[in-house]
């Protein structure tokens, strides 16, 4: 059993899912990231919202997915133009996979102030 | 058809059961058998009993045969394979008519295919070792409540495998301390937690109390943090008013998901929960208690990819299938087999994995894998390599076991997995290069470093993983 002084206090934070537990990414690991929903055949799409709504599943979108788009400048030039819109909101970045119907991937790229 | 005349007596099986020139139809149920035979009784014979006892067949011939035509129902054993390296084993391949079979009931499928016929004297073993179910018999299953899509879709979880813990100790703790468990655990970043499979209603915390004092951990954790929670929440009970009297109440209660037994509970009432929680917008997670008994022998019983398949069409969201890595080492291939089966829509036979029939699933939605038992961070990259992302990857000991607790140690487990699943997004051989990974995730969060440090003394069996990625 470690001493008490050497625990520390976890404190819980909102997390908003996947990545949520890592350092903010740096530009060009968004850009990894994009190039990876990109390579599996996916469709990359903006959404943003408002913290004290965030737990809703649907968000509002930015404009629509970006259907065959493959240029990663592109992209984050949108995700910046989202961000300069509505700077006071959660925005999230997913890809659509139409195999499974589903999202491939999906995690907030900027964090709106609470 | 030729006119046919009673004739008393006992006749050979392979008469009529040993058809080498049948060509299986699309509709036939397939099965392939390991059959041990006892000395001097010929494969053809074994071979032809086994179909016989396991379709229309008794030992002797009797009049009201001759009232129906048994050509049209009887199984038929159409090829035998030796068994690579086992001069004593060979495996028999048996086609049933799908007529033999109720529609949607798994329980008259195993009933017939592993019923008498194990007992059967002419065979000193038998295995089940796979099963191609024709896709029309399946179209008549309900199979998963959810299946995977939708779970991601309900959850909001995606790109990585969901994470999980069995709470512990697994018996003795009240409700009301149990319920606490939950809460660090899924405010630590945990997905969901997990009773375990003997925590069902006994004395020490009833499962009334429980489920309260579980769902408000859920609802507490899921304010704070933002994220989606859930506690598989046992309903297995001693019968199936009690299982679905449960049920009702976790819903109530605000978890997503149940939880059940399906072998201790049994097919019918597994059956009949998916039933449930598919009409109650449930999940269901499925453990395997008593599977080790049934699929562990090598030449006896019945393999776990085919009550892997059994379960994934009498229903179910998640399954036990063993980590490869952790405490309860199993094959690497031979899982990877089984865990196909759960997910895929399309499995070719490969032997190299122990897959013995082409499966066509059709549209049945996927059941996600479960690996747990024996598992902690220095594990993570391995095994987001093995299962990918539709996975459900549990750490008890692993979570709870830290130093500083069950928040601390779910939140060491979130990091290493989000840094796992970021390194190999951007490409990087995450098992490989584990070490530096891990390493570099930890210098941000002090909970994965003391991880990190505590389970440090298990690198013996990390780097075996390391191996056996090579091999």
């Amino acid at each position: 059993m470690p001493n008490t002084t050497d625990i520390g206090d976890f404190q819980t934070a909102q997390t908003l899912e996947t990545f949520g537990f890592l350092p903010k990414m740096t530009q060009e690991e968004v850009y990894d990231q994009i190039a990876y929903i990109i390579a599996q055949g996916w469709t990359p799409a903006i959404e943003h919202e408002h913290p004290s709504r965030s737990f809703n599943h649907y968000w509002t979108m930015w404009k629509l997915p970006f259907f065959g788009e493959t240029d990663l400048g592109t992209v984050v030039a949108e995700l910046e133009a989202c961000r300069r819109n509505y700077p006071d909101h959660h925005i999230r970045l997913l890809g659509y996979d139409n195999y499974t119907q589903s999202q491939g991937s999906a995690f907030v790229v900027y964090e709106g102030r609470v | 058809m030729a006119v046919k005349t009673y004739d008393a007596g006992v006749k050979e099986y392979r008469d009529m059961y040993w058809t080498p020139d049948y060509v299986p139809l699309d509709t036939d149920l397939l099965a392939c058998f390991k059959c041990t035979g006892q000395p001097g009784v010929p494969r053809e014979e074994v071979a032809a009993a086994v179909a016989a006892e396991s379709s229309t067949g008794t030992w002797s011939t009797v009049w009201s045969e001759l009232l129906t035509d048994l050509e049209y129902y009887k199984g038929r054993a159409y090829r035998i394979e030796d068994v690579p390296g086992d001069s004593e084993s060979f495996y028999a391949f048996i086609a049933y008519p799908i007529d033999l079979f109720e529609e949607g009931s798994i329980v008259n499928v195993l009933t017939s295919l592993v019923g008498n016929v194990f007992g059967f004297k002419a065979l000193k073993h038998l295995r089940l070792e796979d099963i191609r179910f024709p896709i029309a018999y399946i179209k008549t299953c309900g199979g998963p409540p959810a299946g995977i899509q939708v779970e991601r879709d309900r959850l909001n979880k995606y790109g990585r495998p969901m994470l999980g813990a069995t709470i512990k100790p697994k018996l003795g703790l009240s409700a009301k301390n149990y319920g606490r468990a939950v809460y660090e655990c899924l405010r630590g970043g945990l997905d969901m937690t997990k009773d375990d499979e003997n925590v069902n209603s006994q004395p020490f915390m009833r499962w009334r109390d429980r489920f309260e004092f579980v769902g408000e951990a859920i609802q507490k954790a899921q304010q704070e943090t933002g994220e989606r929670k859930g506690h598989y929440l046992n309903v297995t009970a001693p019968d199936p008013e009690q299982m679905y009297e449960r049920a009702e109440f976790a819903k109530e209660v605000g978890s997503p998901i149940l939880m059940h037994d399906f072998l201790t509970g049994g097919f019918t009432a597994n059956t009949g929960l998916a039933k449930w929680c598919r009409e109650n917008g449930m999940l269901l997670h499925i453990h395997r208690a008593m599977h080790a008994v049934i699929d562990r022998h090598p030449k006896h019983g019945i393999h776990f990819r085919v009550l892997a398949k059994c379960l994934r069409l009498s229903g179910g969201d998640h399954l036990h299938t063993g980590t490869v890595v952790g405490k309860l080492e199993g094959d690497r291939q031979s899982t990877l087999g089984f865990v196909d089966q759960l997910r895929e829509s399309f499995v070719p036979e490969d032997r190299s994995r122990g897959v013995f029939f082409d499966q066509d699933w059709g549209s049945l939605p996927g059941v996600f894998a479960v690996a747990s038992g024996g598992i902690h961070v220095w594990h993570m990259p391995a095994l987001v390599t093995i299962f990918g992302d539709d996975s459900m990857l549990q750490f008890g000991g692993g979570t709870q076991g830290h130093p500083w607790g069950n928040a601390a140690g779910a939140a060491a487990n979130r990091v290493a997995l989000e840094a796992s699943i970021k390194a190999r997004n951007q490409g990087r051989e995450i098992e490989k290069e584990a070490r530096d990974i891990l390493t570099e995730a930890a210098r941000t969060s002090p909970e994965l470093a003391i991880a990190m440090e505590t389970w440090k003394e298990i690198k013996f069996e990390f780097e075996t993983v390391d191996k056996l990625d090579v091999g």
